[in-house]
This record gives C-alpha cells, sequence and structure tokens, in this order.
C-alpha cells in the first residue's frame, strides 16, 4: 500500500479547505444572494462553530453543559450594543422606552471579538462554582444559569442597555460589512465562512495541543488523570471558559445574519438544537459537527420546505399545510438518533489520510480480485 | 400577619402550582432513578395530556373524556419508553437522552402541526373550576383540591413502592440495575410500570394544572417541565418525598416572587435557588450520596 507523506497530506488538506472558501465565493458572484442556498450556509457555517465550541466541551472534555444559548446571547447582545451608531442610539428608533446608556460605537471586528470576550469573562465567573458539579447536575446548572441570562437580559432596570424585552435592530449587519481600508461590500456569505473557519481552526489547534491531550484525559477518566498530575479544575474551566467565547462570537454571527435580536429566542430550545447537531455529528468529532449543521440547517430551512405546501398534496388528502415539515424532521431526527447513535461521523475525523487509505484498500481489493479471477480461469 | 393576609392569593396559589409540579416531578424523580436518564419528553406528555383533554372534550361528555384522557396519556408515556428508549438500553448514557430530547421536540412539533400553533382553551371543568373565598382572597375551587389530591396521590404511590412486589422491584432496579437483573426481575416490566405511572400523574396533573391556566400551546409543557425537573434535584433526585418537597417549595417561592412585582425573574430564581442547594448540597435536598469508585 502506498503511504502518504505527511507534507503531502498538509498541502492536500490546504487544498480542500481552500476549495471550500473559493466554491463559496463562485457561488456568491454567480447566484443571486437572495438565493435560500446562502441562507443555509451562512446559518450552517454558525451553527457549526457553535456545535464546535460545544463538542470542545461535551466531546473533548466530557463536561456535560447546556449552557450554550445563554453565552449566544451574551455575544449577539454585545454586539449589537457595541456596533449601533451613536446616531441612531440617540434617536427612538430602537432604544424607544430608555435613554441609552452606552454612548459610543465601534467596528464589526473589535466587536466580534468583544462578544466572545464577554461570553468567556461571564463563564469564567460561573465556572468556578458550577464546575464542581457532575454529569446531569452541571448540565441543569449550567441550563438555569441560560435561564437566568436571559431574565437578566430582559430585565427593565436594564433597558438603558439591553433595551429591555424589545427587540435590537439598526446595528452593523451582514450588510454593512466593507473589506477593511476600502468601500467594497464585503460577501457576507464569504465572510461568515472566514470568521467561523478560523474560529473552528483555533479550537482544532487547541485539541490537537497539549492541553487538548489533557481535556481528553479528564473526558476519559477524571480520577487517572488527576493522579497524572493534570489540574482537574484548572482544565475544565480553560475548556468551559474557551468554549464561551466561541459561542459568544457565533452568537454575534447570529445577530448579524438575522438583523435583529431578542432575547427571548435564546430558549433552552436553542441549546437542544446545537446539542442535536453535535450528537448527530458524532460526539468528539469536529469535523463530524461542521457537516452535521449543515445538513440539519438545509433539511430544516430548505430541503423539506415542500412539506410545508398544500399545493403540492396528491390524493386529495390534506396531510401537507404548515407544520408538518417540522413533523417530518423531527421524526427524521428520531431515526437517525435510534438506528445510528453513533452519528455520522462517531468519534473520527474527516481526513485526507483517511480518505486515502480507504481509496488505497479499494484499490487493493479489486486488485485482489482481478488476480483471483485471473487464477480461477 | 398583614403580610400573610396581603399575600395569601400568591401562597394559595403557590400551594396548587407546587401540587401540580408535585405530580410531574415524580415521573422525572422516578424514571431518573431507574434509567439514570433525564426524560426530557415528560413535558411533553403533560402538555399532551392537556390538547387531547381539549380535543376529547369537545366530542364527548366529561365522565368519559377525563378518564380516556389518563388512559391515552398513559399508552403515550408507555408508546414512548418501547419505541425510543428501549433499544437505547445498552448504549451510552449520551444517546438516550439525545433520544428524549428528539421525542420532546417530535411532541412539540406534532401538537404545532395538529394545532396549527393556535393556543387553545382548555374546557372548563365543573366544580374544581367555581371560585370560591377564603379570608378575604378569591381564587378557584382546584387551588384548594390540588395539595389534598397531590398528597393523596403520594401516598398510595409510596406503598406502592414500600408495600407490594412490584414496588420491592423498582427499589431493587435504582438500587443496582444489573444485579436486579440477575436477581430475576424482569427489568422491561419494571421501567415500563415505572413510566405508567410517570405519565399517569403528569395527566392528572395536566388537569389540574391547565384549569387554572385556561389555554393549551405546543410549547406550554416545556417550562413546567423545566422546572418540575428543577424540583426533582433540588429534593434529591430518585427520591419521592424530596420531589414533592421541592416542587412546593419552588412552587410557593415563584408565586411569591411573582407577589413581589418581580415577574420577570420567577423562572430565573427557580434556578437560581437550584444552583445555590447544588452548591452547599450537590446532590440536592435527599439524596443519596455518591462515592467515586476507582
Amino acid at each position: 500500500m502506498k503511504q502518504l507523506s505527511k507534507k503531502k497530506e498538509t498541502w492536500l488538506s490546504v487544498i480542500g479547505i481552500a476549495a471550500v472558501y473559493i466554491i463559496v465565493s463562485v457561488l456568491e458572484i454567480f447566484i443571486p444572494s437572495t438565493s435560500i442556498l446562502f441562507t443555509v450556509l451562512k446559518k450552517g457555517a454558525i451553527y457549526a462553530l457553535v456545535a464546535v465550541s460545544m463538542n470542545l466541551l461535551n466531546g473533548f472534555t466530557g463536561l456535560f453543559s447546556l449552557g450554550q444559548a445563554g453565552f449566544m446571547l451574551i455575544g449577539a447582545y454585545t454586539y449589537a450594543i457595541f456596533t449601533m451608531p451613536v446616531a441612531i442610539k440617540l434617536t427612538d428608533s430602537v432604544y424607544k422606552y430608555y435613554h441609552c446608556a452606552i454612548g459610543f460605537d465601534m467596528g464589526f471586528l473589535p466587536a466580534i471579538i468583544l462578544a466572545g470576550l464577554a461570553a468567556a469573562a461571564f463563564a469564567t465567573l460561573i465556572g468556578i462554582p458550577v464546575l464542581r458539579l457532575k454529569s446531569d447536575y452541571l448540565a441543569i446548572a449550567t441550563l438555569g444559569f441560560a435561564e437566568i441570562i436571559r431574565a437578566v437580559f430582559q430585565w427593565d432596570e436594564l433597558g438603558p442597555v439591553t433595551n429591555g424585552a424589545n427587540v435590537m435592530r439598526e446595528y452593523l449587519d451582514l450588510s454593512h460589512i466593507k473589506i477593511p481600508f476600502t468601500n467594497i461590500p464585503f460577501p457576507p456569505t464569504l465572510f461568515v465562512f472566514l470568521i467561523a473557519g478560523i474560529c473552528i481552526a483555533i479550537i482544532v489547534l487547541l485539541i490537537n495541543s497539549s492541553y487538548g491531550r489533557a481535556f481528553k484525559a479528564i473526558r476519559d477518566d477524571e480520577i487517572a488523570a488527576e493522579a497524572m498530575g493534570i489540574n482537574l479544575f484548572k482544565h475544565k474551566e480553560l475548556s468551559f471558559v474557551i468554549s464561551s467565547f466561541f459561542a459568544g462570537i457565533s452568537g454575534a454571527l447570529l445577530a448579524m445574519f438575522q438583523y435583529t435580536v431578542q432575547a427571548a429566542q435564546f430558549k433552552t430550545a436553542m441549546t437542544y438544537e446545537i446539542l442535536l447537531v453535535v450528537v448527530i455529528g458524532g460526539i468528539g468529532s469536529v469535523s463530524g459537527s461542521c457537516i452535521a449543521s449543515f445538513l440539519y440547517i438545509a433539511c430544516s430551512e430548505w430541503w423539506l420546505r415542500f412539506l410545508d405546501d398544500s399545493q403540492y398534496n396528491v390524493l386529495g388528502l390534506d396531510i401537507l399545510r404548515s407544520g408538518f415539515r417540522k413533523v417530518v424532521f423531527s421524526v427524521i431526527i428520531m431515526i437517525i438518533v435510534l438506528f445510528c447513535s453513533k452519528g455520522i461521523m462517531g468519534d473520527k475525523e474527516l481526513s485526507v489520510r483517511r480518505l486515502w487509505e480507504k481509496i488505497q484498500r479499494k484499490k487493493a481489493a479489486k486488485k485482489q480480485t482481478v488476480k483471483e479471477g485471473a487464477e480461477n480461469e | 400577619m398583614s403580610f400573610l393576609q396581603t399575600n395569601l392569593p400568591y401562597i394559595l396559589a403557590g400551594i396548587s402550582v407546587g401540587g401540580q409540579y408535585a405530580l410531574i416531578a415524580i415521573g422525572y424523580t422516578m424514571v431518573y432513578g431507574i434509567l439514570r436518564l433525564i426524560n426530557f419528553a415528560h413535558g411533553d406528555v403533560f402538555m399532551w395530556a392537556g390538547l387531547m383533554m381539549v380535543y376529547f372534550s369537545a366530542s364527548m361528555p366529561l365522565w368519559l373524556s377525563i378518564p380516556m384522557v389518563l388512559i391515552v396519556t398513559v399508552i403515550l408515556g408507555f408508546a414512548i419508553e418501547r419505541v425510543a428508549y428501549k433499544p437505547l438500553r445498552s448504549a451510552p448514557r449520551m444517546s438516550i437522552m439525545i433520544s428524549a430530547i428528539g421525542v420532546s421536540y417530535l411532541l412539540q412539533n406534532c401538537a404545532l402541526y395538529f394545532t396549527g400553533g393556535l393556543a387553545k382553551n382548555y374546557p372548563t371543568l365543573p366544580w374544581i373550576s367555581d371560585t370560591v373565598t377564603i379570608w378575604g382572597a378569591t381564587t378557584k375551587v382546584v387551588t384548594l383540591v390540588t395539595p389534598v389530591l397531590t398528597i393523596l396521590l403520594v401516598i398510595v404511590l409510596v406503598l406502592l413502592i414500600k408495600k407490594t412486589k412490584i414496588g420491592m422491584a423498582m427499589r431493587a432496579v435504582s438500587r443496582d440495575f444489573e444485579t436486579s437483573q440477575l436477581m430475576g426481575i424482569k427489568i422491561n416490566t419494571v421501567i415500563s410500570v415505572t413510566f405508567v405511572i410517570g405519565s399517569l400523574l403528569a395527566a392528572v396533573g395536566s388537569l389540574l394544572y391547565f384549569t387554572n391556566y385556561a389555554s393549551v400551546t405546543p410549547t406550554s409543557g416545556s417550562m413546567p417541565g423545566l422546572k418540575c425537573f428543577v424540583a426533582a434535584v433540588f429534593g434529591g433526585i430518585g427520591s419521592i418525598p424530596g420531589a414533592v418537597i421541592g416542587a412546593f417549595i419552588i412552587g410557593i417561592c415563584e408565586n411569591i416572587i411573582k407577589g413581589l412585582g418581580w415577574t420577570t425573574f420567577s423562572d430565573a430564581f427557580t434556578f437560581a435557588l437550584l444552583i445555590v442547594i447544588l452548591l452547599v448540597k450537590p446532590t440536592g435536598l435527599f439524596g443519596e450520596k455518591v462515592t467515586d469508585k476507582v
């Protein structure tokens, strides 16, 4: 069997990733931007980022946390508050019932980073008490914190900052993004892909570092990991904070994508959705999470859309109407969960090496059968 | 005393809601005790019991529709366990929990499809929907019936668990799954019985709960469901008295918070209370201490 050299592998991976970006740019040039394809691609990339960040926690560190929606909410609001132009803050087009307390605005890049930092800062605070809990207790406590965050952001007294329970809008969304130092609008899908891609790349680097190995050791056996000299609390907290940082960034991206943001949207149902994506992709597989999130979004937003349309009804049955798509979608999810409980990728990664080996094996098998056929004659 | 006088409506509402939560929380705590599974679908079973009552009462008399709701909810709970949880018995714990989330999603979407997303008006049940006045506080009869009924049902349940053979089997299974299997206990029967009891109590709870709230929507099961799970964890998951006491505490606190004018925080407060308890007593009020074995 032919071996794949390390250098060649890296090059092939780089080419593969570059191909994805080139395809996205080409699509964006040739297909009108109103196509639903772009909605799916953008939302898919945002979900891929938050799913990978959840996977870092659930799949690689073994901490069962359900707080992702709360951290996304912090990120989304931080982004919206800091990028809304002062001119709009002063009028009552958004802050109708309150006098806005934040008297400045900033560009989108610092705001995205700030969104991540805000989520990470909050995670640092709640991580100290919560990470002492184990498994399901940790899950319910983080879920509880997400609900508390949602309530606090809807609080009247914080209205001058968060606009109470009202909608935030007119901040810098995807249509306002310009290529730095020029006035050319940034292709929105490419922008989301770039930010999500950079973040996922950082997470992958982290997972492959010595910290990542410590995380995996904690996941496999806490007591053994502690005996090997890994500081349990420090590493758990680190994983929790980093995961929240990226959840915050994905929240900012979601805010940019949606044009409006409201705290009521970030319910536990959202966390469950992300958890479903992680599990369908395979717990402990970054590429699995990415693939699953695109499939999940495409399925829920695009491919099954005809099921909602009553004009496709056949035989005079009135089955297809609004809402049927979601029923079918949840049945599909149940089937996946029941019959393929390891998810799409299991805990393996989609890599050039694995593909290569598969192709080589197939070639070898073919040769073998040809040889056998010749011998039989 | 004057505090009590002014806040009496809230305290009464709290006791009533607490009783309703208790009935749902028992379903969570029993399933968790045996399968170590957070049954996320339980809140949606509760919501479906409410919806069924809406549909059944439209087409049949009350004396028939109430037993029908109880029976169909029990069948629903039983079927969920057989279809979604049983095939995953030897799978990792995460898969079965995801399956529960999937079922919850499915139940909610089915409800959305059948109702068309509209809130359905809950039928007025005779007698328990009547209003009464106690010490100047006006309330519905259901408020007074709930705690009594809850405590009666809990006593029956505790007797069932302590005195009968199936109860003994349940206790054995919750103590050690594999050993009890080796002792000849039919695990599947025990688990099915657990789900049947849980669903039955959830159906009773939904009759009482929706009489107070007047309408059912596809998502009206998720928040009570979550809170009842919190109540079960609060009291120490796996313990029935713990779940009941936890549910009453949460119901009363939540309504007092509402009475103080902090309605935005009534849900958040529940979780804050839970987090505080978990930090002081990591396994809840009455939970058994778990020791790590290497």
